[in-house]
């Protein structure tokens, strides 16, 4: 299957400090896989610089044919005022902005596109809700309603299950399944590792540079989860720059 | 009697007229702009680039006297001086942007009374400062109403990435590459209808017609589309009820304006349906579910 995302050696990080250092790998159009590692591990930079907004150090990051447009994101703290008078029906709306840009109607078929959106998450008759009256999850839910209406060839989810009950893990589980089974790429960023194993045929551990990236049984070892957790947090101040792009073999 | 004190002044006098119809095209321009400026907590933001247009605002006004195009085209100049000077410094340096502003701004201020009061009189002073809206001509009416039209056409542009970036800045940069041109387009929108006040209200007030009708639409709508009519409204009946009370009592117009728009504020505070006070304090009975 043709490769949707390559990184090639890819550097990314704040100030010079690389978050996520010299990664390589495809991954294949189609592909569920699961992004694991220890908090500071670089999964949300990964995201930040797949998504276009963070600019890798080194190496380049290329999706092959996708406009900005063709990718969903949805960050880990959503950076939503959520104090701005707009309903959740006009937030929702918003994910069809591919279709709509800035002028675009929201005709018959549209309002309709966004009813069953909000249906698919559970939030029928929240349509004229302010989103400031939004509980965490519904809030949650209510952001993956918009990314069904983004109607995007990857989807990539930064901790979508945080601080989020069962039930409504379970539904958006359930929301990933069926995006993997319309053959959208998913990238999930997850720290529960039973529903890593569960759900998840394809596993990148990550501890700044990755650890293991194969199959999710294969990654999800003991041996490599320790590897990754004794991955130093903290950056150095003092640190001299990296020579690894001399020392190729010796990179690892 | 009523008709003598509220529509005599308007059919006897032309200049009340003329500023009546002024009134009402800054309101259209400024009370949508107030409101998105409230709720992108930006209405200092405004207040501080009403002070930064000064200078640009005097040069003008020295080069060819209360000619609104001449004192637009500075103001422009001098605003935007300043908003990319603030906002280079802030990038290029650890500074916060409100910070570098407020240096920028007062530094423009100072500059601003500085050449008015060396060039011209204390009158001309007193006029840029606050304004005469009674002394309209008919070239700056049809200035401030082209500016009014200009502003409501932008932001028909703007408004839907507009209003993503307030609520969720992070999607819009990942869907559109709108969000920058629309936040530097509706700067360029305050920036104007702040322009437009001068001769209406002066360059201290000017902003007033634009944030005091925001606020008092927060108590009485939840929705922005709602907001922004009731907004517009609001200024309308500020404006008319100013230039009634400048007229019969001789309170200079600009601040007459104000302080309507201010007693109108108070009862919304007090009175507004959301979240006023008196209906904080005998709530509503809560609801089943």
């Amino acid at each position: 299957m043709a490769a949707q995302i390559q990184f090639r050696d890819v550097t990314l990080g704040y100030d010079r400090h690389p978050a996520v250092h010299h990664l390589n790998g495809e991954v294949p159009s189609g592909a569920l896989l699961a992004i694991v590692g220890p908090n500071g591990a670089g999964k949300s930079t990964l995201f930040r610089g797949l998504v276009g907004i963070l600019k890798p150090l080194a190496g380049s990051i290329a999706t092959d044919g996708l406009d900005v447009r063709d990718i969903a994101y949805l960050p880990q703290t959503a950076d939503i005022d959520r104090s701005f008078p707009i309903s959740v029906f006009d937030l929702v709306g918003t994910g069809l902005w591919r279709a709509t840009g800035f002028f675009g109607g929201i005709g018959k078929a549209s309002r309709e596109k966004i009813g069953q959106a909000l249906a698919a998450v559970g939030l029928t008759g929240f349509e004229n809700r302010a989103i400031g009256t939004l509980s965490g999850g519904q809030l949650q839910r209510m952001l993956f309603a918009r990314v069904l209406l983004q109607d995007a060839r990857l989807i990539v989810l930064d901790e979508p299950f945080n601080a989020i009950d069962a039930k409504t893990s379970a539904d958006l589980l359930a929301l990933i399944k069926r995006w993997h089974a319309e053959g959208r790429t998913v990238l999930a960023a997850l720290h529960d590792m039973d529903l890593v194993r569960g759900n998840f045929p394809q596993t990148l551990l990550l501890a700044r540079e990755p650890v293991a990236w194969a199959a999710t049984s294969e990654v999800l070892t003991a041996e490599n989860l320790l590897a990754a957790r004794r991955m130093c947090e903290a950056f150095d101040d003092s640190a001299a720059p990296c020579v690894a792009d001399d020392l190729p073999s010796q990179a690892a | 009697m009523l008709t003598e004190v509220l529509i005599a002044p308007f059919t006897e006098f032309e200049f009340m007229r003329r500023a009546l119809a002024a009134v009402i095209a800054l309101s259209l321009g400024g009370a949508p702009i107030g409101v998105f400026l409230m709720l992108r907590r930006m209405s200092l933001v405004g207040d501080a680039m009403a002070h930064a247009i000064l200078p640009g605002a005097a040069i003008g006004f020295l080069l060819s006297g209360l000619n609104l195009f001449a004192m637009t085209t500075g103001g422009l100049i001098a605003g935007f001086a300043v908003a990319i000077l603030a906002g280079v410094v802030s990038r290029t340096t650890g500074l916060k942007e409100d910070a570098s502003l407020a240096t920028f701004y007062l530094a423009s201020l100072a500059l601003g009374v500085t050449i008015v009061s060396i060039k011209g009189t204390n009158i001309d002073l007193l006029h840029v400062l606050f304004g005469n809206i009674l002394a309209m001509d008919d070239q700056t009416l049809l200035v401030v109403a082209f500016n009014a039209t200009i502003t409501l056409l932008v932001l028909a542009v703007i408004y839907r990435p507009l209003v993503i970036e307030s609520v969720d800045p992070l999607f819009l940069r990942t869907v559109s590459r709108a969000g920058a041109p629309a936040h530097l387009a509706f700067l360029a929108l305050v920036v104007i209808n702040l322009v437009n006040g001068f001769q209406a209200l002066g360059t201290l007030l000017a902003v007033g017609l634009m944030i005091l009708p925001a606020g008092i639409a927060r108590f009485w709508s939840r929705d922005i589309t709602g907001m922004i009519c009731i907004a517009v409204i609001a200024a309308v009946i500020s404006g008319y009820a100013g230039l009634v009370l400048s007229f019969q009592t001789k309170v200079p117009s600009g601040p007459a304006i104000i302080l309507v728009a201010t007693v109108l504020y108070a009862g919304s505070v007090l009175f507004g349906s959301i979240g006023g006070l008196i209906r904080q304090m005998f709530p509503a009975p809560h609801l089943e579910a």
